[in-house]
Order: C-alpha cells, then sequence, then structure tokens
C-alpha cells in the first residue's frame, strides 16, 4: 500500500512537469509570435520589449527559456507583470489562494455531508414522497446558477432584512482573513458556501441516490441482509462504503477544478478576490506572466488532488491495492 | 440418510404460500401454493429449472424480497413462530442467527471491500455480544471447520483474493457462524467447476452431520440432488409438481416433467447417445402460465383434462399434480425412461 501511494506521488511530479513544459510551450514557443512582444503587453515600448527579450533569454535556446522561466517562478519568485508596471506575479497568487482555498474547502465540507445526507435519505425512503421530494429539491439546487443565487442571498442579508435579527450578523462583502478573527472569517464565508455548495449538493445528492439503488441490486447487500444486519448499517458500511468509490473520483474532479479558479463567479459576486477573479483579470489584460502563472496554480491543484483522490481509492477498495 | 418425513413437529413448515410481484400490468403470481416441511437436520431439495420460482420461495420466507414489489400469503412457521407476520426486527435476529443463506454465486456474495474474516465477525457480533478479538477467532475456527487451508491468514484476505471454491468456503462459513437449524443454499455449486462442486456438497454432507442444520438445496442439476437430498420436491412454474423422497423420485418419478429431467441426464454407461432427450419448449413466464396443468404445454401426454387443475395422486409418501392414474403411469414412464432407471 505504501508503495502504491509513493508511486503514485511520484507520477503526479512527472504530471506537473509534463503541464509546465506544455503551457511554458503554449506561450512561449508558439511560431509566429514574439514571446516577449506579448509579455510586454499592448503598446508596449521598444526598449522594454528589447529588455524583456534578454531578462527571460528569448535570444536563447528554448530549454534554457524554459529553465530561466521556472526558475523566475519558483524560486527567485520575481516574475513580474508589465501590463500593471512592476507588479510581482508569485505574491498576488500566494495572496488570492487562500481566499479560494477557504471558500472552496468549507464548499466541500458542506457539499460531502449535504449530498450524502440527501442521497442515503433518498435511497432510503426510496420513491416514497420523501425521495421525491429530496429529488427535486437536488434538481432546484443544480439548476440555480451560482450568480442568481448569490445576489439573492446578497439582497436578502446585505439589504433588505440586514436590519433584522435574522440578518444582522451578516458582515460586509469581501474577505475576512481567518487568522484575523476565525469567527469573522466563518461569518463572511458561510453564505458563499452555501451558494457554491448548492449545485454540488444537488449533483452529488442525484449521483449517490442512483448508485446507492443500483448498489443495493447486488448480491453482496442480500447477503448482508441475510446476515441478519440492522437496515442503518447495511446501508452505511456495505451499500455506502461500495457507491463513494464514483463519488470520490467526481469529488476530485471537482475540487480540483474548483480550487484553480473555477469559482469565479462565487467569489465576483461575494467580493472575494480569490485566484479565479486574479485568473479572469490576467485575461482581460493579456496579462501573460500572471497567466502562466495562475495556470501553473491551477493544474498544480487539479494533480495533487486526482493524486489524493487516487490515494483514497487505494484506502477504500482494497481491489485497487494489487498484491 | 435418514428418515424424517414423520416426525410430529418439523422445523419449517410452509403451508399454501403463494408469491405476487407488482408489474406495470398488474400483479403476477410466480408461486402458486407451495407448501413443503422440512424436520431437523433434513436435506430436502428443491429442484427445477431456472425462472421455476425456487429462489424466490425461499428468498420470500426470508423476508429479503423488496417488500414494496412482492406480496407474500401463506403460512409459515419455523419451530412454531410465524416468520411472514413477524416484524421486521424480530426477523432480522431470525435471519443469520437461527437461518444462514448460502447464495447462488460466492463472487458477489462478499461485500468486495472488507476481508472475510472481518464479514463472518459482523455476522458473529450482530446476533452475540461478544468482543471482537473472540468473534475473529470464532472466524478462523469456522474457515478451518470448512476446510480452508491456513485459515488464521485466509481471515484478511479480501474476497477477490480467493478462488470462487474458497469463496464459497468462506460464505458457507459465514452462513454457520451462528449454528443456524437450517441452512438456506441457493444453487450452491451452480457457479463452480466440477471437482469443486464435489468438495463442496461433501462439505454440506458432513457439516449437516457435524453442526446438525437442516439444509434446504434448491439446484436445478440433478446430479447433486443425487448426491445429497433426502426428499426432494420438484418444482414447475411456481408449483410444487412432485414430491418424494430421494430414491422414491429418482426409482420411480410420477410426473412428466420429472422424467424429462431424468431423461436428460446422460448416461454414464451404453452407448453415447447422438442426442441427449430434451423438454421441448420453455417454461411460461409468470403471466402466461396456464390455469390448468402448468406443464401441459410441453407435456408429451397432454389431453383435454390437464386444462383443469391437476388432481393431487399419492403413492405413500410420494406425491404428484398429475392426471395420469398409477397404471397408465407406469406405462408412460417406461416409454419415456426405460425399463430400468438408474438413479
Amino acid at each position: 500500500m505504501v508503495f502504491a501511494i509513493l508511486q503514485r506521488l511520484a507520477q503526479m511530479l512527472f504530471v506537473l512537469f509534463g503541464i509546465s513544459a506544455l503551457v511554458f510551450l503554449i506561450f512561449f514557443a508558439t511560431p509566429g509570435s514574439d514571446p516577449a512582444a506579448r509579455i510586454a503587453g499592448r503598446n508596449a515600448a521598444q526598449e522594454t520589449v528589447e529588455a524583456i527579450r534578454k531578462d527571460f533569454g528569448f535570444d536563447r535556446p528554448l530549454p534554457v527559456q524554459y529553465a530561466i522561466m521556472m526558475e523566475k517562478l519558483f524560486v527567485s519568485r520575481d516574475l513580474t507583470s508589465f501590463v500593471n508596471r512592476g507588479l510581482e506575479v508569485v505574491p498576488q497568487v500566494m495572496r488570492a489562494a487562500p481566499i479560494t482555498l477557504s471558500l472552496v474547502f468549507g464548499a466541500a465540507v458542506l457539499w460531502v455531508v449535504g449530498s450524502i445526507a440527501v442521497g442515503v435519505l433518498a435511497a432510503m425512503t426510496r420513491d416514497t414522497i420523501i425521495d421525491k421530494g429530496l429529488m427535486i429539491l437536488a434538481l432546484i439546487g443544480v439548476s440555480m446558477p451560482v450568480f442568481w443565487l448569490g445576489e439573492l442571498l446578497n439582497l436578502v442579508s446585505q439589504s433588505r432584512f440586514h436590519d433584522t435579527f435574522l440578518f444582522s450578523w451578516v458582515p460586509g462583502l469581501g474577505y475576512k482573513p481567518f487568522f484575523d478573527g476565525p469567527w469573522l472569517w466563518f461569518k463572511t464565508l458561510v453564505i458563499p458556501w452555501f451558494t457554491l455548495a448548492a449545485l454540488y449538493i444537488g449533483i452529488y445528492g442525484r449521483v449517490l441516490r442512483a448508485n446507492l439503488v443500483e448498489t443495493y441490486q447486488e448480491d453482496y447487500i442480500r447477503t448482508a441482509r441475510a446476515k441478519g444486519l440492522s437496515p442503518s448499517r447495511v446501508m452505511i458500511r456495505h451499500a455506502l462504503r461500495m457507491s463513494l468509490i464514483p463519488f470520490v473520483t467526481m469529488f476530485g474532479m471537482d475540487f480540483g477544478v474548483l480550487v484553480g479558479g473555477a469559482a469565479l463567479l462565487t467569489e465576483v459576486v461575494f467580493g472575494l478576490n480569490g485566484v479565479g477573479r486574479l485568473t479572469y483579470q490576467a485575461m482581460l489584460n493579456l496579462d501573460l506572466p500572471m497567466i502562466l502563472a495562475t495556470v501553473m496554480y491551477a493544474s498544480f491543484f487539479v494533480v495533487v488532488t486526482n493524486a489524493l483522490v487516487d490515494i483514497l481509492y487505494v484506502v477504500i477498495d482494497p481491489r485497487v491495492r494489487g498484491n | 440418510m435418514q428418515e424424517t418425513s414423520s416426525v410430529n413437529a418439523p422445523l419449517l413448515d410452509v403451508q399454501g404460500l403463494s408469491v405476487s410481484f407488482s408489474t406495470d400490468r398488474g400483479r403476477v403470481k410466480a408461486i402458486d401454493d407451495v407448501s413443503f416441511k422440512v424436520a431437523e437436520g433434513e436435506i430436502l431439495s428443491i429442484v427445477g429449472e431456472s425462472g421455476s420460482g425456487k429462489s424466490v420461495t425461499l428468498m420470500s420466507l426470508l423476508g429479503l424480497n423488496d417488500p414494496k414489489t412482492t406480496f407474500v400469503d401463506g403460512a409459515v412457521s419455523f419451530r412454531g413462530r410465524h416468520l411472514l407476520e413477524m416484524p421486521d426486527r424480530e426477523l432480522r435476529r431470525l435471519r443469520g442467527k437461527e437461518i444462514g443463506l448460502i447464495s447462488q454465486d460466492p463472487m458477489t456474495a462478499l461485500t468486495p471491500v472488507y476481508t472475510i474474516g472481518w464479514q463472518i465477525a459482523e455476522q458473529i457480533r450482530a446476533h452475540e455480544n461478544v468482543s471482537k478479538s473472540a468473534a475473529l477467532k470464532r472466524a478462523v475456527e469456522l474457515l478451518a471447520a470448512v476446510g480452508l487451508p491456513n485459515p488464521d491468514e485466509a481471515k484478511d484476505r479480501y474476497p477477490h483474493q480467493l478462488s470462487g471454491g474458497m469463496r464459497q468456503r468462506a460464505v458457507i462459513a459465514m452462513a454457520l457462524s451462528c449454528n443456524p437449524k437450517l441452512l438456506v443454499a441457493d444453487e450452491p455449486t451452480t457457479a463452480l467447476d466440477v471437482t469443486v462442486q464435489a468438495q463442496v456438497l461433501d462439505l454440506l454432507l458432513r457439516l449437516r452431520d457435524d453442526f446438525g442444520s437442516a439444509i434446504i438445496l434448491i439446484t436445478h442439476d440433478m446430479g447433486v440432488v443425487a448426491e445429497v437430498a433426502d426428499r426432494v420436491h420438484v418444482m414447475y412454474a411456481g408449483r410444487i409438481v412432485e414430491k418424494g423422497a430421494a430414491e422414491a423420485i429418482f426409482e420411480r418419478p410420477m410426473h412428466p416433467y420429472s422424467w424429462g429431467l431424468m431423461a436428460s441426464i446422460p448416461p454414464i454407461d451404453g452407448p453415447r447417445l447422438p442426442r441427449l432427450p430434451s423438454i421441448p419448449g420453455m417454461p411460461p413466464s409468470p403471466e402466461a402460465i396456464p390455469p390448468g396443468c402448468a406443464f401441459a404445454p410441453r407435456c408429451r401426454f397432454a389431453r383435454a383434462a390437464c386444462a383443469e387443475r391437476p388432481p393431487q395422486r399419492r403413492e405413500g409418501d410420494h406425491t404428484v399434480l398429475c392426471v395420469l392414474d398409477a397404471k397408465e403411469r407406469e406405462e408412460l414412464r417406461a416409454s419415456v425412461l426405460g425399463e430400468a432407471v438408474a438413479a
């Protein structure tokens, strides 16, 4: 088991290297365009372009260029944006990352707990009014756009009912760092968490219910019932444990992508300056160094969560372990 | 083999069991008025082809059918207690403790993510107040009792790490874990290859002697029946068409359907047959069971009287649902099976 985990981690490093090389090649080795001019941004002075060419080594062979770029990103961390003159890229990402991580982590806890509750309850009360009601609620959760739900909650909690006892506790929009006061941090993020999680509770709840219903047709569930186990034990120890395998796969994908910037809409609606928003602004300005940094950051999280998911497989499913 | 047909209080007494399923086209009767008894320590075999309702009968005794789509009628008493009227909580206490189930396919009968030791211990702990380690120790003893080599090591194996025969032994060990009075074996050897089949059958016989459990053995394999059964019930399209002691059924089968089953066993000696006799046609699906004798459409000797519900005829303990009277039956049987029928 330890060997399988180490092997997976080694694979992860290899994939990360591949992604960085590919991103580098797409950005800086595309034929027919001058990378120095692209980094300098629109309407840059000729001297700036020349300086960049020298600084980034664009007059030297590709592997050297790659090495310089990685050195600037990971070792000296002084890759600077030329669109926002002189702004260092890496600290910006480092500042945005905890905001996105706080948002996505909290929402992930909510959606895992919420969707397991929804899925299990619906599967146990299959074809009753409870099951149908839950599935309709889940469908509503899936269909509500995040920006609409977020704005609606803002309207209710920040404006219309802010002065009532219900929502007077809600702080103003924007991120409050965890270390400045965990309670304030929590209060700021509760509504964004719910907003982001609503969609995923819906999707995961429905998928989990379908998996559970399918698992209940399996022989081993009949065996478990024939053993005289209680219905809740059959559900949790036997059916849920098996149904969690596809659930974990989905979770790994979604979590990685969200941390990588896909929580953009939620971030914008709640005034959280996270990675999604940072990437979005960099795209608008064609801020190439910033885009490079955020793409690397995003792919890093996608790869890492996928590796974690694979390790989790090894833990929950002994069949993956090999001998 | 023991003669147990005349014990006064049977272990399991099933009277007039009917099972119907609700489908898109209304209720469909899958089991129609089935009655049988099992005495302590007896091996009763229920034979019939796939779809004849063997498994459904037993699953409904154990309450393992989906209660929303399955309707069970009749009276089932197990050691004087009525299973069908029992609340789920009480039935659960019986399942796994007094009635053990051995299911058909050992490949899928065990939860893949737990070790077999864990799964056996889980059952023991569901019924008895023992510590985890004590339950695991019992699991190892059980695995040894069913002949798993290295039981101490085997308890830490996951199902996918064991061969089919070993898994079936593990399933049997699990079914035996609380010393059940009755073992229900649903085609326990179907998914196994022939040598392993023989081992598992020997094991069942030995366990019956060691643990004293009665066994209901569901199968479609007449070879299996001949080897282990004390009594045999032949089931066709949801009805038991013939009941009798195993020797009687093999020596003098009374129902034309049983003749068909016997005739389709390949003979061991004599010239090789160019083609094995078979029963023409297919068993009816539950929606299409005729009101009279269900076998009539496939029966070579069917007649007008077969459209009515067939009468029960008996020779001692041996009963059959068929219109044929004793004299005609002897003649027709001889024409199908030849003079001497080898059991």
